[in-house]
């Protein structure tokens, strides 16, 4: 217990706090280039020429990644110090990093802004290690390596104070995600001449980031927060933990195969891609189990329901985006007119939002009171805010994903499904489907609503806070 | 029945993970074994004209060696249950051996068959063939090094009457290699 901050274990714990709150600037960000795109689905010249829609595409993909890694870091830095019982090794070199990511991100967003994109790769000298121009890997070769220092540096911060400290499963796992993170990310600087290998290795930074090391992050992290809220035995969480470790492995990284049913590679992988991944639901389906029994049996009543909430709804939300949207078309027959369509962006969105903007938020939501110095959570007024805004933006993502699943189908029927010389182009089933693309924006709308509702919740200032403690559940 | 047997309280043996785990495993090899079932009722001359390729006695010879290998484990789990940790690691050693006699024929029936062109790529069937049971062979290695980390640590008497947990669930899940085996060599050697 540090007397700077009597709710933190660590004092080195604080440095998360600057990772979760830029984390949410750019998770704003992201929402509002979603809303723009969204606008530009239906009114196809809106801000063009400032801003096209594949630039904002672009920003809102990469804010994404972006702000999903200042939370995983944010989290670690948390997270680790508590599980390993000692201060972290340096704070200062946490500090450090933050402000050179903060910054290197800004500067390739204004880049993605403010210039034109082959510009930008003359202007930082692509040509000299040619990485640019890949979906989600547009960043400039610079930011690349920038990325590769600050995860290098982390990476050192954090396992020297898990080698000086105590080593529970749960830090290991969370390592053990985070050197894959790491790894697979170098995936980005291998940019072959043939288009098949390129997309080939392209998917190894992509599917096993976030089919593969993510779900080992997303794991210890939810596992962190439920042994803390809920008081349930370490062993017990353990032990899901491997059990949930052990399905994602061998469904994920094996699952890599549906992305190469139609790029070149070789027939075996329809087989291999269709078997391994028809299974991926399963990890998904384990951490809901996981969270409920772990919520029901708890042994204590923790005053921060919201995180509890966020805690429940992650793995909920994320067994449906990932688990059964993934699964409604990765057979290679059904992906054979489903592919790149918009049942993909339904996914994409559910999945993205339910396993790894949720888990986030779900960690923000435990620790950012103890961060302020609140208590163990903010007061009731804040938490329904919290609530109100968990709700909002679920609820809104449920329906982005729903009208985009009728607008994928409505899709692959009008340009896939029907018989040559009958199908539509890919602009004129668009123009069919702007019915659903301006539903989906007012579902945009809400979710930003939801979101904005999520940040006022972080008002509470100085007030006192709750500090109800924490009540035994008579059994 | 053995009334000492119904005065046991109902109990998993092993850990209940290690269920879930196993019920996992088996549960991407149903799928595999359907892919393979289906598509064999798609394609029946070709699946016949392939099989007809494959050496069935070489099949019996290997299911024969994994069930052996079963029964020893299955007999050191009641050594230990005894108090015998010592036996128990003597005889997973034996399984241990008896189930080279797979590793060995499975790795010769692979070298046979890439030497005649009949790789993952030849055909349907091949594919399938090499998916399955290369599959499976990993799991085949993964279960011996569990049944020699299980010898190991009974041999330093880490396991006993009141303390098999562990050992029932690495036990559990060579069973588990076993009965995908024995669904797999009819499916694969001798149906049609």
């Amino acid at each position: 217990m540090n007397v700077a901050n009597p709710h933190l274990k660590f004092a080195s714990q604080a440095v998360a706090k600057p990772y979760f709150v830029f984390a949410l600037i750019l998770f704003l960000g992201q929402v509002l280039f979603g809303l723009i795109m969204g606008l530009q689905y239906v009114i196809g010249d809106f801000l063009f020429p400032a801003i096209p829609f594949n630039v904002a595409r672009m920003v809102h993909t990469n804010l994404l990644i972006v702000w999903l890694l200042f939370g995983f870091m944010g989290a670690a830095y948390y997270l680790v110090p508590e599980e390993a019982d000692r201060e972290l090794h340096s704070p200062k070199l946490a500090i450090l990093l933050f402000w050179v990511f903060a910054a290197a991100g800004v500067l390739t967003i204004l880049g993605y802004l403010l210039v034109p994109y082959a510009g930008l790769a003359r202007l930082t000298h692509n040509e000299l290690l040619p990485t640019m121009g890949r979906e989600f890997l547009e960043q400039p070769t610079i930011t690349k390596l920038g990325i590769v220092v600050v995860c290098l540096g982390f990476l050192y911060n954090i396992g020297m104070t898990l080698l000086k400290g105590r080593k529970t499963t749960v830090s290991m796992v969370m390592m053990t995600g985070l050197i894959g993170l790491a790894v697979f990310f170098l995936f980005s600087f291998y940019n072959p001449g043939n288009l098949a290998r390129d997309k080939f290795y392209w998917w190894w930074v992509v599917h096993l980031w976030v089919e593969g090391v993510w779900e080992l992050i997303m794991g210890s992290m939810l596992a962190f927060v439920l042994i803390k809220i809920t008081g349930v035995d370490r062993e017990v969480v353990e032990k899901w933990l491997y059990v949930i470790i052990a399905m994602a492995l061998i469904t994920g990284i094996i699952g890599t195969g549906h992305h190469f049913f139609w790029i070149g590679a070789p027939e075996v992988w329809l087989w291999v891609g269709s078997i391994f991944s028809a299974l991926e639901p399963l990890p998904f389906l384990a951490m809901v189990m996981f969270a409920f029994s772990m919520v029901k049996n708890r042994r204590r009543q923790h005053p921060n329901r919201a995180a509890t909430l966020w805690a429940k709804g992650t793995t909920v939300t994320a067994f449906f985006g990932a688990g059964v949207w993934g699964f409604l078309h990765t057979l290679a027959p059904v992906n054979f007119y489903t592919h790149g369509t918009q049942l993909t962006a339904a996914h994409g969105h559910l999945a993205f939002y339910g396993a790894y903007a949720m888990i986030v938020m779900t960690l923000i939501s435990y620790a950012m009171p103890r961060l302020r110095g609140l208590g163990e959570a903010a007061d009731e007024r804040s938490q329904t805010l919290e609530v109100w805004g968990f709700w909002l933006m679920t609820l809104s993502m449920v329906m982005i994903t729903l009208l985009l699943t009728a607008a994928g189908v409505v899709q692959v029927l009008l340009q896939r499904w029907a018989e040559d010389g009958t199908a539509l182009p890919f602009m004129s089933t668009t123009d069919q489907l702007r019915g659903l693309f301006w539903a989906r924006l007012v579902s945009g709308v809400g979710f930003l609503a939801g979101l904005l509702c999520y940040l006022l919740s972080f008002r509470q200032r100085g007030r006192a806070a709750l500090r109800a403690p924490a009540r035994v559940v008579p059994s | 029945m053995s009334t000492s047997a119904e005065q046991l309280p109902r109990q998993l043996p092993g850990d209940l993970a290690m269920w879930l785990f196993i019920l996992a495993e088996l549960s991407v090899f149903a799928i595999l074994i359907l892919a393979f079932a289906v598509t064999h009722h798609l394609k029946p001359q070709l699946f016949a004209a392939s099989r007809a390729l494959l050496d069935a006695s070489t099949g019996l010879a290997m299911t024969l060696s994994l069930l052996s290998a079963g029964a020893l484990a299955a007999l050191a789990q009641v050594q230990v249950r005894q108090g015998q940790p010592r036996r128990a690691a003597l005889l997973l050693l034996a399984a241990l051996l008896v189930a080279c006699v797979y590793v060995w024929l499975k790795l010769g029936e692979y070298r046979h068959l890439l030497g005649a062109g009949l790789g993952i790529e030849r055909n349907t069937f091949f594919t399938l063939y090499w998916i399955l049971t290369g599959f499976h062979f990993l799991h085949v290695l993964l279960g011996m090094l569990i049944l020699a980390w299980l010898a190991l640590t009974a041999w330093h008497r880490g396991y006993g009457p009141g303390q098999c947990s562990g050992f029932e669930s690495g036990v559990l899940y060579w069973h588990m290699v076993d009965l995908v085996w024995v669904l797999l060599f009819p499916l694969v050697y001798l149906l049609g």
